[in-house]
């Protein structure tokens, strides 16, 4: 299981990078609530995905960061077309495939593979290894030079396990091996673009490193590109080159690595990386931000600016106008952010923390008149 | 707020023994399969009114430890040797009557996941009023109330109607905040916290783990803080435990173990977390392979089948004799002081920016 294998017998007729591979304008799902005795009937949606644009560029990774239940698992399902979206339009290589039926996508499935996060979930007990990794060009029809089993073996030894444990089943894997299968299996049909969702949170701290960098390696040797979904900021951003900022199911910022963590504008995304721990006893020099709350339903949404009930900089136009995704006075090309009232591109230690948590503001108010 | 808080100076024991202390604890379960040496020897100190952190990777016995000072553990099938002294009081061979008098009053817990720790079938109120009847003695009125306060000191809004929701009702930050307040309900001297922010998100998490160290600061608890997770204990622990397969192979502050690590594992850790600030052009640094099985712990140092380091040790010591970690700050490793102090410097550190 070295680190140093070589991916040198890979063919690589590969769309230049640069060029948009998938591009997504509007995109909704919406999931129906029914209810009703006897008769069911529709009494609501959960609005998981509700208008969101972005595109992907060839052998580029875009991260995508938020919360649980912000939708950006729905957003990778969507993408691969595991569900059918409610509105909005989803583009690969200039062809739409929003409502495309199940023939027509076969030829596009090949080219976009998904890796799960739950890797004693995604692989099937009872197939072995080697037929796991060999589904993907069973099903579509693919014969490689020297037969599947040779590509299945060179398969297992890119991602860094051994080629003769073909034969074996997941159970006699560890978590982070099986991790490395689910990445042969998407690299099985040699795809263009990956949609890992949350590929490494189900793994330890060390084992995760591997698997970011096998992905890594992946992602910059083959020129595949990466749809990456997870909650870690740092993991993210060690990741991808461009990262989207997501709050109950809409994109709330999006950019490149710099802008967003270096220069983000809006409260939200100030929000989170202030959340965001690092393991430096002296990182003091950054802003403290403490949200009141948890993320609202996506059922009910609030009007206007999805995160103006918990927003400091909250106003009446944030409940009645919805903020568009526009480029700021000042950002960089391609940073979009959706704000009314943005905030200063910098994520230095204000004078004043804001602490929005009503039993924080407490105790610290008490600690700070007592002495 | 007025019931919450301890008797400001409470005579405390000058240059005594700690608050808690944990010496060579041996926690074993018998299975199928053999014996799990699920704690290997383990000893730490706890003062009051300080957090100790104790991180590893699952499987390292964390969750186990806790359990055994808690007296949680099935007798029929675990063994446990070794010392536990909380306050004065030695817990290993206690009664198991003892132990219940002390759970929930003197040393209480925060589980990790809070819809399986919290039972559905009773209101919050009622499960924290509970603990409160239970060891203080109190009225049903007189907890429902101390409940409604304590919802109000962990922050959750209009606690007098909240209290009668089911946990179902609540969010999931909300039913954390619930289990702190449950926890804390008869104002304990340990808190024992198994990664009491893993299932949570990182805004929550931030306002939780804040919460944890502003109520440490009003009552004075010690605070046991179970993780994986090192950003995590940067800001809320003063003292560090490492463990690995069942033993703990490094301690210290929290500064020593996040700024001048000595052990190979701790600057393992550290190299495959990626960071805010650093340089993205440097690939992680993940440790090699994967944790060992505890029913066989390879021989002498546990970690020497993951370590880069054993060609640096003279002699097989790595693999035939198992390091002895010091009292106090000290890792549990062969190398001798100056050559983890250049490895350190040389090697691990330019790759931690």
């Amino acid at each position: 299981m070295s680190e140093q294998t070589t991916l040198d017998k890979v063919p690589a007729p590969r769309p230049a990078s640069g060029e948009k591979l998938l591009e997504v304008t509007g995109l909704q799902k919406y999931f129906p609530i029914n209810g009703g005795f006897i008769f069911q009937r529709r009494v609501g949606d959960v609005r998981a995905v509700d208008g969101v644009d972005f595109h992907i560029n060839a052998g580029e990774s875009l991260g995508m960061v938020g919360e649980s239940g912000c939708g950006k698992s729905t957003t990778g399902r969507l993408v691969t077309r595991l569900l059918e979206p409610t509105g909005g339009k989803v583009s690969y290589a200039g062809k739409d495939i929003t409502h495309s039926s199940r023939k027509e996508l076969a030829p596009i499935r090949s080219e976009i593979q998904m890796i799960f996060q739950d890797p004693y979930a995604s692989l099937n007990p009872r197939q072995t290894v080697g037929s796991i990794i060999a589904g993907p060009m069973e099903i579509n029809g693919i014969n490689p030079t020297g037969g599947r089993e040779r590509r299945v073996r060179e398969l297992l030894e890119i991602v860094g396990l051994n080629p003769e444990h073909y034969n074996r089943f997941p159970h006699e894997f560890s978590g982070g091996q099986r991790q490395r299968i689910g990445v042969a299996r998407a690299l099985a049909l040699d795809p263009k673009l990956i949609v890992a969702d949350e590929p490494v949170s189900a793994l330890d701290v060390s084992i995760q490193a591997q698997v970011v960098n096998l992905l890594q390696k992946v992602q910059q040797e083959l020129g595949i590109a990466f749809l990456f979904i997870a909650h870690d900021l740092a993991i993210v951003r060690h990741f991808s080159q461009r990262i989207a900022v997501m709050y109950l199911g809409k994109i709330v910022e999006i950019g490149d690595r710099e802008s967003i963590y270096g220069g983000p504008r809006h409260p939200y995304t100030h929000a989170l990386l202030s959340s965001s721990p690092e393991a430096d006893p002296d990182d003091d020099g950054r802003e403290r931000i403490r949200l009141a709350g948890d993320v609202p339903s996506p059922i009910n949404p609030p009007s206007g600016c999805r995160f103006r009930t918990r927003c400091w900089k909250a106003q009446d136009k944030c409940a009645t106008e919805e903020p568009p995704l526009v480029r700021l006075g000042g950002n960089a090309e391609g940073h979009l952010t959706a704000c009314h009232f943005p905030e200063e591109p910098t994520i230095e230690a204000r004078e004043e923390d804001i602490v929005l948590d009503p039993a924080l503001a407490a105790i610290e108010e008490a600690a700070d008149e007592t002495p | 707020m007025t019931i919450l808080t301890k008797p400001e100076a409470e005579p405390v024991p000058q240059g005594s023994e700690h608050f808690l202390s944990v010496r060579d604890l041996y926690v074993q379960f018998a299975t199928e399969d053999g014996t799990v040496k699920a704690v290997d020897g383990l000893s730490f100190d706890l003062d009051r009114g300080k957090t100790l952190g104790i991180v590893g990777e699952s499987g390292s016995g964390k969750s186990v430890t806790n359990m055994a000072i808690l007296g949680l553990h099935n007798p029929r099938n675990t063994t446990i040797a070794g010392e536990i002294v909380l306050d004065g009081q030695e817990l290993t061979g206690a009664s198991p009557k003892t132990l219940e008098k002390l759970r929930g009053k003197k040393m209480s817990m925060v589980f990790q996941d809070s819809l399986t720790a919290l039972s559905p079938y009773y209101t919050v109120g009622r499960q924290i009023a509970e603990p409160y009847m239970k060891h203080m003695g109190a009225s049903k009125k007189e907890a429902r109330d101390r409940a409604v306060e304590m919802l109000r000191r962990v922050g959750i809004p209009q606690p007098q109607t909240r209290v009668d929701d089911y946990p179902h009702q609540f969010s999931g930050g909300m039913r954390q905040r619930a289990m702190i307040a449950m926890a804390l309900v008869c104002d304990p001297d340990l808190v024992i916290a198994d990664e009491p922010t893993t299932a949570l998100d990182v805004t929550v998490q931030a306002q939780i783990l804040d919460l944890l160290k502003d109520l440490q600061q009003e009552s004075g608890t010690s605070i046991i803080l179970i993780t994986h997770d090192l950003g995590v204990i940067a800001h809320t622990a003063d003292d560090v435990v490492v463990m690995y397969a069942g033993r703990a192979v490094e301690r210290g502050t929290v500064r020593d173990i996040l700024k001048t690590p000595e052990h190979p594992y701790a600057w393992g850790l550290l190299g495959s977390i990626p960071r805010l600030s650093s340089s993205v052009d440097v690939p992680l640094a993940p440790i090699p392979g994967s944790p060992p099985s505890l029913l066989n712990p390879p021989p002498g140092c546990p970690f020497h089948t993951r370590c880069a380091f054993v060609d640096q040790v003279e002699g097989d010591r790595c693999r035939t004799e198992r390091p002895v970690l010091p009292e106090g700050r000290g890792s549990a490793c062969h190398l001798t002081a100056d050559q983890k102090r250049d490895i350190f410097i040389e090697q691990i550190q330019p790759r931690l920016r």
